[in-house]
């Protein structure tokens, strides 16, 4: 449905997006991941007409963003970022308006505006003007909008961005909604709701994409650096030796906590050695009261690649 | 609120209506969505303080210039004296009017809402003139009721030079307002814009005035006679209807009106 090839684009000495590509099939939900001023709002601003950019290729639905791109615009419904609204109109009068504007007829209209309007649960205020809005009742008449004429693509930027956190679940629930119906991108800087709304991830930082796939194949990249954490109690050098001597444990650090061991043991990819331990704890006696496996967090891993990007452009 | 709100969240989620036709819009021509565009404008307009400011105190000076010039006793009994203190009363007020409609489209962020919809550029330009355009007749339908005083007073009142008059007005209005709109493209603070609209219009109303009267040289005061807005008015106002002029004015609002649609394209490229 999105087809992205080599994707630059500069404002004037500065890049803001750097040779990117890929692709996104229909019905499908992603998200751009990044810390702020990565490029993803520089990427959806290209993606949905509002950008030239400066080489490189967009289809969306198969039209090019450049030549034809009226027909792309027909197809994508649009919240930027910051979601502007006019605040002088009432909230049916803006969606008519926008309604209007894409040439719908006045049945098509009022069969859109019932719908999002159902949708976006704006039914308490669609008489109300815009100005008089809270910022999440705002933020769904901007999505209301971006449904309106039930496109084909939906693209968000920052969707949850200054709402409270019920404000958000509420949001994050409608986007999973809509995704039976349409193929969405949804930028964020906040990996959680990446996590919990969409089915595959694009990690962008320093206007690169860092890494992309679906949540889970980015958990096992990052599975490799996995270590445990044990408490055990007895004799030090002969509880790090005795561990250290397991197969599948290439490193052993220990630290003395109120009487226990502490040890972080770093382990082979893929082994692990968790019930090797317990054994040997019983076997010699030793007490143990903690043993986990940490699992390198997405936090971690998106934080580690972001910080590498900084570097790597500074 | 929040509760009620995830009660009906719920019902959504189990009754998801069925998809319409793909795509329900097929996007508008040009010049429907230009309409669409003026009409939001006029609305607009009519809610913003900014534009009851403006009317306010063109029909302020205009009626005091009315009460002070034109009815009194053995002056020209005409609009012409009139409609020559509007025209300059207009170099100050319709700036005031046209200051946001670009400007705040870019301040807001509104400017990637409108222009992601399948809009271009010359339709939300020419647009957004024809809105502030409709707001401005209505201003000049409210002086009216002077006419029909003078009229009273003054039965021999040549009609003709009434009607070329308020055409010039119109055509003036025009000229004015498309350079508003070119300035308001320029930046995204209004009063800025406000600021950039009054020079251009001072320098071709008051400027070529002066240099048409003390320039060095032949062709020098002939360019300034030529650019000077007020003489091409005074036409107008004097009951003839050149085609120069009426040339000139709509020439130089398409002109203004274009460079406004090359400076916002330009802007959204950058």
């Amino acid at each position: 449905m999105i087809e992205v090839k080599n994707l630059t684009k500069s404002y004037g000495p500065v890049l803001a997006v750097d040779n990117i590509s890929f692709k996104v099939e229909a019905g499908e939900i992603v998200g751009f991941l990044g810390p702020n001023g990565a490029g993803k709002s520089t990427t959806l601003r290209i993606l949905t007409c509002y950008q030239p950019a400066t080489r490189g290729t967009a289809r969306v639905a198969g039209f090019d963003v450049f030549t034809q791109s009226m027909e792309v615009r027909r197809r994508i419904g649009y919240l930027p970022e910051g979601n502007p609204l006019y605040p002088e109109m009432r909230v049916r009068e803006y969606l008519n308006f926008r309604g209007k504007l894409r040439g719908m007829d006045r049945s098509e209209r009022e069969a859109g505006i019932k719908r999002v309007s159902d949708r976006c649960w704006l039914g308490d205020f669609i008489d109300r003007p815009i100005g008089q809005l809270s910022k999440g009742m705002r933020q769904r008449v901007g999505l209301a909008d971006a449904l309106l004429h039930d496109p084909d693509v939906v693209v968000l930027d920052e969707p949850t961005v200054g709402l409270d956190p019920n404000q958000i679940r509420e949001t994050r629930r409608l986007i999973t909604d809509l995704a039976k119906r349409h193929t969405i991108i949804l930028s964020s800087h906040i990996l959680p709701e990446v996590e919990a709304v969409c089915e595959r991830m694009i990690i962008i930082a320093g206007g690169r994409i860092r890494a992309s796939g679906s949540i889970s194949q980015i958990r096992d990249r990052i599975k490799g650096a996995s270590r445990l954490i044990a408490e055990i109690r007895g004799p030090k050098q002969e509880i790090e030796s005795a561990i250290s001597s397991l197969n599948g444990v290439r490193r052993v650090e220990g630290r003395a906590v109120d009487g226990w061991n502490r040890l972080h043991i770093d382990g082979v990819e893929g082994q692990d050695v968790r019930e090797e331990i317990s054994s040997l704890c019983a076997r010699k006696n030793w007490g143990l009261r903690e043993l986990r496996l940490e699992v390198g967090s997405l936090e971690e891993f998106f934080t580690q690649i972001t910080a590498e990007a900084a570097t790597a452009t500074a | 609120m929040s509760a009620d709100i995830q009660v009906k969240a719920s019902e959504v989620a189990v009754a998801s209506p069925p998809r319409e036709a793909a795509s329900a819009g097929h996007g508008g021509g040009t010049l429907n969505a230009a309409a669409v565009i003026a009409q939001r404008e006029l609305c607009s307009l009519f809610y913003l303080p900014i534009a009851y400011v403006v009317g306010f105190i063109f029909l302020l000076l205009t009626g005091y210039y009315f009460v002070s010039e034109t009815l009194v006793p053995g002056n020209e009994a005409s609009m012409r004296v009139l409609f020559e203190r509007m025209a300059g009363v207009l170099v100050f007020a319709l700036p005031l009017l046209t200051m946001r409609s670009i400007a705040d489209e870019f301040s807001s962020g509104a400017i990637e809402t409108l222009m992601t919809a399948p809009v271009s550029d010359v339709s939300v330009v020419v647009g957004k003139f024809f809105g502030a355009l409709l707001f401005y007749g209505c201003l000049l339908v409210a002086t009216l009721p002077h006419l029909f005083l003078l009229g009273r007073y003054a039965p021999t009142m040549v009609g003709s030079t009434v009607f070329t008059g308020y055409v010039g007005m119109i055509l003036l209005g025009g000229l004015f307002l498309s350079i508003g709109i070119f300035a308001s493209s320029c930046t995204r603070h209004q009063l800025l814009a406000a600021v950039i609209a009054m020079a251009i219009l001072a320098v071709f109303t008051f400027v070529v005035d002066y240099g048409a009267e003390y320039g060095r040289q032949m062709w020098q005061r002939e360019v300034c006679a030529y650019l000077n807005v007020f003489g091409h008015f005074a036409d107008f106002s004097k009951g003839i209807l050149d085609s120069k002029s009426i040339i000139f004015f709509v020439s130089g609002s398409v002109f203004f009106l274009f460079l406004a649609t090359k400076v916002m394209e330009s802007r959204r490229w950058r």
